[in-house]
């Protein structure tokens, strides 16, 4: 496997951009210092020879936690709304949603 | 996958108003060159994901009613709507019916994991969508469609449903809209993603898969199949290549696909546009785009993102899943039998070879799943060719309460037509009547409504009395004006309050004039 290339700043302007995070240009770079040096240590694993080791999906030795389909009650609609910043014909009122699709 | 994603940081106007100039000129283009397009140069190449609601009691991961038209946010809890602290667990029975599907679809089953897909719309509270990425429950397959042909199954895997947003301004249309309502009753529905490989070539093939497919979904119990309820849902991935090309062309995907026929319009029209462009530019920018049926042309919606924008990584809320090969084979015999086994089964009863209208009543009656209810009704005694006619058209006309009829019920009706003992209107009548009663005695409600089917001999005496009685249009109708027929139908019609049967009556008429 080759080494991925370095985080650099527009990477950083990308996943802040993708999660709707405002950065300053100080903290662009105050996080990508900081990023790129999380990444070099988790860089460390691949100085080990893993390719016997099976891909972990989950940490606990644990498969099939189920339940049964059986309906049980959920919350009061006047509950539930009250908490919403605004509401229209029992339902959750939000802005415009530009260039975008259902 | 259903949900949409926003686009990476910046003014997401930009792209929406670069995209918008750049379909400007493809339809200018595509009308100048719409004449001398040589169209036998290209093929159509078609991938479809469906999305099926799966007909479970509670959603995928919580207890919350799994349930179509109710009060808005009325079926939420702390889970669905992403609430702090909640926590998810896995719905067994969707896992049971995800598992027909793959079999069905003749998929490698397997042990699979979730993931969250990230993003910012407002269908989903949480913010992301539990999804299956890299590990898919069900694995490669294909669907045999009723022409012979093969559509190759990618992938077959759990998700769950959105919130339904409702865009509110002045135009109803996305791009204008003011501002957008939210019912979370469908976000956390259980969804199984149906991915097939671009195996399709043409909007007819499609419609077909699409038929088929459904059919399919139904036969299993995953699905009740209704398109207009958008528990069946496609996107069409489109894309044009020369003929004799490997290479695929660059596709886009077009949503908003609400039935068979939209679909079809949906992939003719971007064909056309994807040839015209290719034609001229040499290239077509893959982007995702929607469908309006009104104008009947598809608009860009967003540059296609790229799958890590999603920033998919492990839901560490639920562990992996891993079926036994008990449950799995439990599953597998579950399936039942396939639509094309099913209409083999009610051709058969026909006695003969089916004609092109018993073709067509076959497949809608399987179609609807309809088609046990068919064949128990035969086993009492109802005639076959009548009760699959009264399956196609009365039946399917009102599937929910026909569901639930009785077998029995439906054959003393057909039964009764068969013996003559009621006219095919008055059949129709009394099953409308146990339709819409869910149920009854077809005998009390014939009698009840005075559906006491004339006698030949009775009939007989009508119809000479009418004859009699105009004997002007008798002479003529007895010189050859067929039209008349209609006149004397009409008044034997009015003689015996509409009991008489249109057949009987223009037989008795033929008897009479020879």
């Amino acid at each position: 496997m080759s080494e991925p290339p370095a985080l650099g700043r527009d990477d950083v302007a990308h996943v802040a951009g993708l999660a709707r995070l405002s950065l300053s240009e100080e903290e662009l770079d105050t996080f990508t210092g900081q990023l790129a040096r999380v990444i070099d240590h988790a860089r460390d694993v691949s100085s080990l020879d893993v390719h016997d080791v099976p891909p972990t999906a989950h940490p606990l030795p644990v498969r099939n936690v189920l339940r049964t389909d059986d309906p049980c009650p959920g919350l009061d609609r006047g509950e539930v709304l009250a908490a919403a910043p605004d509401v229209e014909d029992g339902r959750f009122k939000v802005p415009r949603i530009v260039g975008e699709a259902p | 996958m259903s949900a949409a994603g926003t686009s990476a940081a910046g003014a997401p106007g930009t792209n929406a108003d670069r995209a918008n100039r750049s379909d400007r000129a493809d339809r200018a283009d595509r009308e100048r060159r719409a004449d001398t397009t040589e169209r036998a140069e290209w093929e159509t190449v078609v991938g479809l994901e469906v999305h099926c609601e799966l007909k479970t009691q509670t959603k995928l991961f919580c207890g919350c009613k799994n349930a179509f038209g109710d009060e808005p946010n009325t079926n939420v809890c702390p889970v669905c709507l992403g609430l702090p602290g909640s926590l998810p667990v896995l719905n067994a029975f969707a896992v049971e019916l995800a598992m027909r599907i793959g079999e069905a679809l003749h998929c490698e089953v397997r042990p699979s994991s979730f993931h969250r897909k990230n993003y910012f719309y407002p269908d989903m509270p949480k913010d992301f969508q539990i999804s299956q990425y890299d590990e898919p429950i069900n694995v490669g397959g294909w669907l045999e469609l009723p022409d012979g042909s093969r559509v190759g199954i990618e992938r077959a895997h759990l998700e769950e449903d959105t919130g339904k947003t409702t865009h509110q301004g002045e135009t109803g249309r996305i791009h204008a809209a003011d501002y957008a309502l939210v019912d979370y009753n469908r976000a956390g529905v259980p969804l199984v993603e149906i991915v097939s490989r671009p195996d399709i070539r043409s909007s007819a093939q499609a419609r077909l898969y699409v038929t088929e497919l459904r059919a399919v979904l139904v036969a299993t119990g995953a699905s009740d199949g209704r398109m207009e309820e958008g528990s069946l849902r496609v996107d069409a991935n489109v894309s044009v290549r020369r003929v004799g090309a490997a290479a695929l062309g660059t596709r886009c995907e077009v949503k908003n696909l609400n039935s068979l026929r939209s679909l079809g319009r949906a992939i003719d029209y971007e064909v056309a546009r994807q040839v015209a462009l290719v034609e001229a530019t040499g290239t077509v920018v893959q982007e995702t785009r929607h469908w309006d049926e009104n104008a009947g042309r598809t608009v860009p919606l967003r540059s296609k993102e790229e799958a890590f924008d999603y920033r998919y990584f492990p839901e560490p809320d639920l562990v992996p899943l891993a079926p036994g090969s008990d449950w799995r084979a439990r599953a597998a015999g579950a399936v039942g039998l396939l639509p094309s086994a099913r209409r083999e089964r009610l051709a058969g009863l026909l006695g003969g070879a089916p004609t092109p209208q018993q073709v067509d009543q076959v497949h809608v009656v399987v179609g609807q799943g309809l088609d046990d209810l068919v064949v128990a009704a035969v086993a009492k005694g109802a005639p076959a060719g009548l009760a699959l006619v009264r399956a196609a058209n009365e039946l399917a006309a009102d599937i929910g309460a026909a569901l639930a009829l009785d077998a029995g019920t439906f054959g003393s009706v057909v039964e009764m037509e068969g013996r003559g003992e009621l006219t095919a209107t008055q059949a129709k009548a009394v099953l409308a009547e146990l339709l819409a009663a869910g149920g009854g005695d077809p005998a009390a409600i014939a009698a009840e409504r005075g559906f006491e089917a004339l006698s030949e001999g009775s009939l007989a005496a009508v119809v000479q009395g009418v004859v009699e009685a105009h004997p002007e249009e008798w002479a003529r109708y007895s010189a050859g004006e067929e039209k008349l027929a209609g006149f004397f139908t009409g008044q034997v019609m009015r003689a015996t309050g509409g009991k008489a049967d249109g057949k009987a009556v223009a037989a008795e008429l033929q008897r009479l004039r020879r």
